[in-house]
């Protein structure tokens, strides 16, 4: 018998519209209800704010608005995903979030290049699961798109 | 053996034992002969060994063996030192420091060696002093080289033995066993050592103790006196026999010898009896510091900030219920959280004052860094340091630095002058330096002076008119203080040759500011040819401070006390136009207006123009802002937090604060907002 042992990838999935994207979950470090976000003026557009996460004050960013959907109203079901990432803690606002699920990692391909769709750099892999098809971000794309810099200084 | 866990403690003891080692090497450059520094930095050197060759770090424990063996031969006359010594062994130290920082960002701590320790050995083959006796030089080999577990102590009741033991022809000998390094039961070897050693002769005595030896606290190596009529070939050959046994020395040992050394030495046996005691007792190397001798536990800075952060959630809970029991009427309640404020209230002071370190942390690294710029720049330099142990906040601390550096190298370059020119002057060769630092109510002032030449007043105003700092007519309007500070203006700098030491292209503006933002202050004193002072003052903590709230519309921002000159609340026709800026006549002052709500791009609801605003007028250096706000909420301390590593350049906004519902409020940087 050979020795089946998948390695498996454990993922948060959330929901944005009606698409549905996974990260590693050794990256989320909480998954919170909204909270009320203070404004911080003149930086990227998709950073919403701040909100006082027990005591740290911790950034948070419209995923929506990083990934160029439309803003939406927030429901009961919106999540912040507090992400833990290069000594940073970083809350994404999402649409739901409520599962964790195992990918095999043989399942993974990567993302599908789409003539004439913008080139998106934050997507590291598609897996198709059963009849779902898990979108797997990279999270430090997510974060720091090539072009803030360029949005900053337009912005000041 | 996995070391990985104790790499942290190992690093920061490291860096302690460094610490003095520094620090002794500059007492020892000053007291060649004092033996308790030679003490001191054998200690430190020694314990820096054991540690790193337990980490495995060879080189390390290869330099510090090294260094170890100079200071030995210098504990026993065989070496004298000597300046260019001095130097060797700073650039020694200097290395290990590398080494050590290397180890400390995830590096091997390899190094190549060779050189140094070649240097070192040229030190110890140096001038070795002519040995009288043979049967001296002897012993004075086996103490270099069993340092560590020489007999040091042999009491009355022992050396009655040895003596009578020779009177009845015994021989007296002292044994020098070396266990292999992967022995695993030490223990049972020395045992059966010992076993082997009884069935010739008697041991008198052993270093470490029996009772260590059994408890397998000790290295791979001990010693024992020993008494016997057996050769010393024989018992050598016996105490192989056992296995996991590396090196066996026997040398026949001279009670003779032994007290006339011992009277020789009395009082540095004294000393070095004090200084084992210590180190036994030495487990928190802030102990180590004679000065402080409080009672201290290491913890991690980051346990600090999680009980402060946790505190301050206390903090907003208690804030809400001081509203629950004033709107209930409630007089246990109330009372009990009467209680509960006053006992948050010490708990607050207490949880500060645990994050103040003495700013010595700052200061034990100049010395060392003048030694070497006077050096660089020829002078003749002398530290003096005066308050080393006032303390401040963390935060502070890790902030002052760099300015402080700046500032030093300012003194060394510009200040103190060459000797021929202080001896010319009718001063003494040596410039003195001096860091001095006390506390004065809520603010800690550090001074920073020198006994150089001072500041040239009409150089200062000259070169300051050629750049454009001020203009000519102005120049006889300013008094000698106002002149010193315009070498802290932004775009000057005095120094006719862009040098090495304080030409890095950044001015002493950059110190200004860096003090600003901290919000402290910096004024400079000085009298031609006799020295200046340059004295800076600083919020005890940045953790907490005094600020304004303000609204704009809904939001709700800080603004900290320390910039505000005042507020106002002043009539529109009041505000005058000036070339697309908004101005105001305050106090006899141009004030250019900030409005804050288009700064901050806030949503505007209906305009509604209002008759009066209400502006806070901010300083920033001897320039005037009023920063144009919806309506001022009230003076409040509160805890300074950063917005988090992922939002760095936020314009004017240098970081944010809870306040007492839990909402976050934004601190404005008012210095972003004056050009």
């Amino acid at each position: 018998m050979s020795v089946e042992v998948e390695a498996n990838k454990k993922v948060i999935v959330f929901q944005l519209k009606n698409e549905e994207y996974a990260v590693p979950v050794e990256q989320v470090s909480f998954i919170e209800r909204m909270e009320p976000i203070t404004r911080v003026p003149r930086v990227a557009s998709f950073v919403k704010g701040v909100i006082n996460l027990r005591g740290v004050v911790t950034p948070i960013i419209d995923v929506r608005n990083r990934f160029g959907m439309p803003e939406s109203e927030h429901t009961d079901a919106t999540r912040i995903i507090i992400i833990q990432f290069d000594e940073m803690e970083v809350g994404l606002i999402v649409d739901a979030a409520n599962d964790v699920i195992d990918i095999p990692i043989n399942i993974i391909e990567s993302a599908p290049e789409i003539v004439g769709s913008s080139n998106v750099d934050y997507i590291e892999g598609v897996a198709k699961l059963d009849d779902r098809l898990l979108l797997l971000l990279n999270i430090q794309k997510v974060l720091t798109p090539e072009d803030m810099n360029e949005i900053k200084q337009v912005e000041s | 053996m996995d070391t990985s866990q104790y790499l942290d403690v190992f690093i920061e003891e490291s860096a302690d034992h460094l610490e003095v080692l520094y620090k002794q090497l500059l007492e020892l450059e000053k007291h060649p002969e004092e033996k308790a520094v030679i003490e001191e930095i054998f200690r430190a050197a020694h314990t820096l060994k054991g540690m790193a060759a337990t980490m495995g770090y060879t080189d390390l424990s290869d330099v510090t063996h090294h260094l170890e063996n100079v200071f030995d031969n210098i504990r026993y006359n065989k070496i004298s030192v000597h300046p260019s010594m001095v130097d060797v062994l700073f650039e020694t130290v200097d290395y290990l420091n590398e080494i050590v920082e290397d180890i400390s960002s995830g590096g091997e701590g390899k190094r190549n060696v060779t050189t140094i320790l070649a240097k070192l050995e040229t030190l110890n083959q140096e001038d070795v002093m002519p040995v009288k006796d043979p049967s001296e030089e002897v012993a004075s080999t086996i103490l270099s080289t069993n340092e560590l577990s020489h007999i040091e102590e042999i009491d009355e009741f022992e050396l009655t033995i040895l003596k009578e033991s020779m009177e009845r022809g015994f021989s007296n000998y002292e044994i020098h066993v070396e266990l292999s390094e992967d022995c695993l039961l030490k223990g049972a070897r020395v045992f059966m050592v010992f076993e082997v050693l009884e069935q010739l002769g008697e041991v008198i005595k052993s270093q470490p103790p029996v009772h260590e030896l059994e408890e397998e606290q000790f290295d791979h190596t001990f010693t024992v006196l020993y008494v016997s009529k057996q050769s010393k070939e024989e018992i050598e050959k016996r105490i192989h026999k056992v296995s996991e046994i590396v090196h066996v020395e026997v040398h026949p040992f001279s009670v003779i010898d032994y007290t006339a050394k011992k009277h020789e030495a009395e009082d540095q046996a004294l000393k070095l009896e004090e200084n084992k005691q210590e180190e036994t007792k030495k487990l928190d190397p802030t102990q180590s510091k004679k000065s402080i001798s409080r009672k201290t536990i290491r913890v991690n800075i980051e346990r600090l900030d999680i009980l402060m952060n946790l505190f301050e959630e206390l903090v907003i809970d208690r804030g809400r219920l001081e509203t629950i029991s004033s709107e209930l009427d409630h007089a246990d309640l109330r009372e009990t959280v009467e209680r509960m404020t006053r006992v948050s209230g010490d708990l607050q002071n207490i949880i500060l004052t645990m994050r103040m370190v003495p700013i010595d942390q700052v200061f034990n690294r100049f010395p060392r860094m003048i030694r070497q710029l006077a050096r660089d720049l020829h002078k003749n330099v002398e530290v003096e340091i005066i308050g080393a142990d006032t303390e401040l906040d963390r935060t502070v601390i890790d902030e002052i630095g760099d300015p402080l550096v700046h500032l030093i190298r300012n003194a060394m370059d510009h200040g103190i002058e060459v000797p021929e020119q202080r001896i010319k002057n009718g001063k003494s060769e040596q410039g003195t330096i001096t860091l001095e630092a006390y506390h004065s109510g809520n603010y800690v002032i550090i001074e920073i002076s020198d006994d150089g030449a001072g500041i040239h007043k009409e150089k200062v105003l000259a070169s300051a008119i050629e750049k454009g700092v001020v203009k000519q007519e102005e120049a006889h309007l300013l008094n000698d203080q106002q002149v010193y500070e315009l070498i802290m203006a932004s775009g000057f700098s005095t120094s006719e040759t862009i040098s090495e030491v304080s030409g890095r292209g950044v001015g002493l503006d950059v110190v200004k500011n860096t003090i600003e933002t901290l919000g402290g202050s910096i004024s400079i004193d000085a009298s031609p040819g006799k020295g200046s002072t340059f004295s800076i003052q600083l919020p005890l903590t940045l953790s907490i401070i005094s600020v304004l709230l303000v609204e704009l519309q809904k939001e709700k921002y800080a603004i900290p006390l320390s910039s505000i000159i005042e507020t106002a609340v002043i009539h529109t026709k009041d505000i005058y136009s000036a070339h697309h800026q908004k101005v105001i006549d305050f106090r006899g002052h141009v004030v250019p207006l900030v409005f804050l709500q288009s700064v901050f791009e806030v949503s505007k609801t209906e305009g509604t123009s209002e008759e009066y605003i209400s502006v806070v007028i901010v300083k920033k250096g001897d320039k005037l802002a009023g920063l144009v706000v919806d309506s001022f909420i009230g003076q409040q301390e509160v805890v300074l937090k950063s917005l988090g590593a992922y939002l760095t350049n936020t314009y004017a906004i240098s970081g944010a604060t809870i306040l007492g519902d839990g909402e976050v409020a934004l601190i404005i940087d008012g210095n972003a907002l004056i050009k």
